[in-house]
């Protein structure tokens, strides 16, 4: 078995393979307006770093969100596509799943929180009771509106770290990682259950503005 | 042939998942995927909701179209892809898809250009472009003179629309008229059943001194509206036929007179006509009457292939391949406003052109990272 895991749900461009019981390679970078341009030389890094050609992947684990649209959709179709060029099959993981996993391999025990940036003043953010139990759906709101409830737990994560005074709790890691991202999937594909269709949680409706002048293409 | 290069093409630069497959310059297949019936009740091409279609349509699209041409993704020559202009969100989707599809198989990659592409896809219909080709470009979202000595690397920017585009203005007469969304396909059925001359609407930048090739439609549209308002105010009945057959009259007037011009001008003896708006049945007859009197011969293709789609993607990267020019890179970005002149983004490495291009990119209000 060989997992091909990406996430580009949040600032973080992350690329690991895992071979069923741990990360054979990762590579990663922050950059949260690149994801179209970092993902594929990162997913040739981690191959050419483990030896291996695409060709060796036997499944394709894709971070499914929630996150910023344009981003995230930089991750799921090209999971697809490699999935449908390999003819293999591609699982989603909510990114907020991988993040608490992440939290759990870093040695923090439950109940905990995580929160990611969701921009405009808001963050996605889900409740764990450990770091592989998520409870209940994830949701998308403004950090005054939710630091009651999450008060006195510590709360994983980007979001969290960018809004210290409604989180407190606030720690690291702040950014997912596609190993943990892979290892979480791995253990949920040998238990047979919890993995997701590989597409996109936007938890918000498209912003319906018409554009004008859409396609400016003259130089002048 | 059978040597000819095997090229799968993608394109999302709006509303449109498109994938073509052609090997040289025969056309394979052509799968389209389009969300305009989400859009209508915009008005326009949201673009949050165009991505959010790309994302759904990518993968089925380009196996529906592998499926049509009947080849194997491994007999494949090359990946093409619009690397720009267009909607940023949307390109990515395709972008990502053509570079992922691409790594996954071996093949090369070509970035190349929309406008590029729709004057190329006209080999798939009248074989191998005469060089130099002079196109009208005419569209919802673009309205270009556009003179290629070579369409793989030389393409030049005689003039362009100053405002609007025509389809933009199409959809937006519609609009006053309360037609709905796409403007252009009900105004050429309703002009049909009305007369072109009742109502003298203006021709932009028509005068002696206003620019040779460019266009504007902003001042038309203006024109019409007023026009259509003071009916209204007067408690009269609108006669949308002759409306619309007026105001057509005087977008594809400008439109030919213009196109012909720059054929004489530069000596150039025939005159494509691609984008959305080549599909209007007046443009096409005016164009073919005004080129056969001037002695020039007219190539549009058939309305399939001039509204946006993936043959025509294809049909560019086919013609890449043949003449061997440098493929992108796995760092190749969508650019939302790349210039007409860059045919297409070579990789880094492989050539001295293509990289810092300095042109402003659009100030979107489809932003990139919300
Ligand atoms: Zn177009």
């Amino acid at each position: 078995m060989l997992l091909l895991a990406v996430d580009t749900a949040t600032p973080a461009v992350t690329v690991a393979l895992h071979d069923g019981t741990s990360v054979v390679a990762e590579t990663g970078q922050v950059d949260a307006r690149r994801h179209g341009e970092l993902l594929l030389p990162a997913v040739d890094r981690v191959l050419t770093e483990a030896g291996l050609g695409l060709d060796a992947v036997t499944d394709v684990v894709v971070g499914v969100g929630p996150g910023p649209y344009t981003g995230l959709r930089v991750g799921l179709v090209t999971a697809a596509t490699f999935g449908s060029a390999l003819s293999v099959p591609v699982h989603g993981v909510c990114t907020l799943d991988g993040l608490a996993y992440a939290a759990g391999l870093d040695g923090l025990e439950g109940p905990f929180a995580v929160a990611t940036d969701a921009r405009r003043k808001e963050v996605y953010w889900a409740r764990y009771e450990d770091a592989r139990t998520r409870t209940g759906e994830p949701g998308v709101d403004r950090p005054a509106d939710i630091a009651g409830r999450l008060a006195g737990l510590p709360v994983v994560g980007a979001g969290a770290l960018l809004h210290p005074d409604a989180f407190p709790g606030a720690r690291g890691p702040e950014h997912v990682r596609a190993g943990a991202l892979a290892a979480l999937a791995a253990e949920r594909l040998a238990a047979g259950t919890g993995l997701l269709p590989p597409q996109p949680l936007y938890l918000r409706r498209p912003d319906a503005q018409v554009p004008k002048n859409y396609k400016v293409v003259t130089p002048r | 042939m059978a040597d000819e290069p095997l090229v799968l093409g993608i394109e999302t630069s709006c509303d449109e998942t498109g994938v073509g497959i052609v090997r040289g310059t025969t056309l394979l297949a052509d799968a389209v995927a389009s969300s305009v019936d989400t859009h209508a009740r915009f008005g326009g091409v949201v673009p949050e909701i165009a991505s959010r279609a790309h994302l759904e349509a990518m993968v089925p699209t380009i196996e529906r179209a592998l499926k049509e041409a009947g080849v194997g993704a491994r007999d494949l020559d090359g990946i093409a892809v619009t690397a720009g202009p267009g909607l940023a969100g949307a390109l990515l989707v395709g972008v990502s898809a053509a570079k992922a599809y691409a790594y996954a198989l071996g093949k090369p990659l070509y970035g190349v250009n929309h406008l590029a592409s729709h004057i190329c896809v006209d080999q798939l219909e009248h074989g191998p472009l005469p060089e130099p080709t002079m196109a009208l470009l005419v569209s919802g979202g673009h309205s270009s003179l556009l003179l290629a000595p070579d369409i793989t690397r030389d393409v030049r920017p005689l003039g362009a629309t100053i405002d609007d585009a025509a389809g933009e203005a199409f959809d937006k007469i519609a609009r006053v008229l309360d037609l709905g969304f796409p403007g252009g396909p009900v105004i050429d059925r309703l002009a049909k059943e009305g007369d072109p001359k009742a109502i003298a609407f203006p021709r932009g930048l028509s005068g002696s001194r206003d620019p040779a090739y460019d266009f504007s439609f902003s001042g038309l549209k203006t024109s019409v509206a007023r026009w259509i308002e003071a009916k209204r105010a007067a408690g009269e009945d609108v006669p949308v036929r002759d409306v619309a057959a007026s105001f057509q009259e005087a977008v594809v007037d400008v439109l030919t007179r213009k196109a012909v011009r720059a054929c004489k001008d530069e000596g150039v003896d025939h005159l494509m006509i691609g984008g959305g708006v080549a599909a209007n049945s007046r443009l096409r007859a005016l164009a073919e009457e005004r080129c056969e009197r001037a002695g020039i011969r007219l190539r549009v293709p058939r309305p399939g292939l001039c509204t946006d789609n993936g043959a025509m993607v294809a049909a560019l990267g086919a013609e890449m391949v043949a003449r061997n020019r440098p493929a992108s890179d796995l760092e190749l970005s969508a650019d939302s406003s790349l210039p007409v002149t860059e045919t297409h983004v070579p990789g880094a490495h492989a050539h001295a052109h293509g990289v810092g291009h300095d042109h402003v990119h659009e100030i979107s209000k489809d932003n990139l990272y919300s």
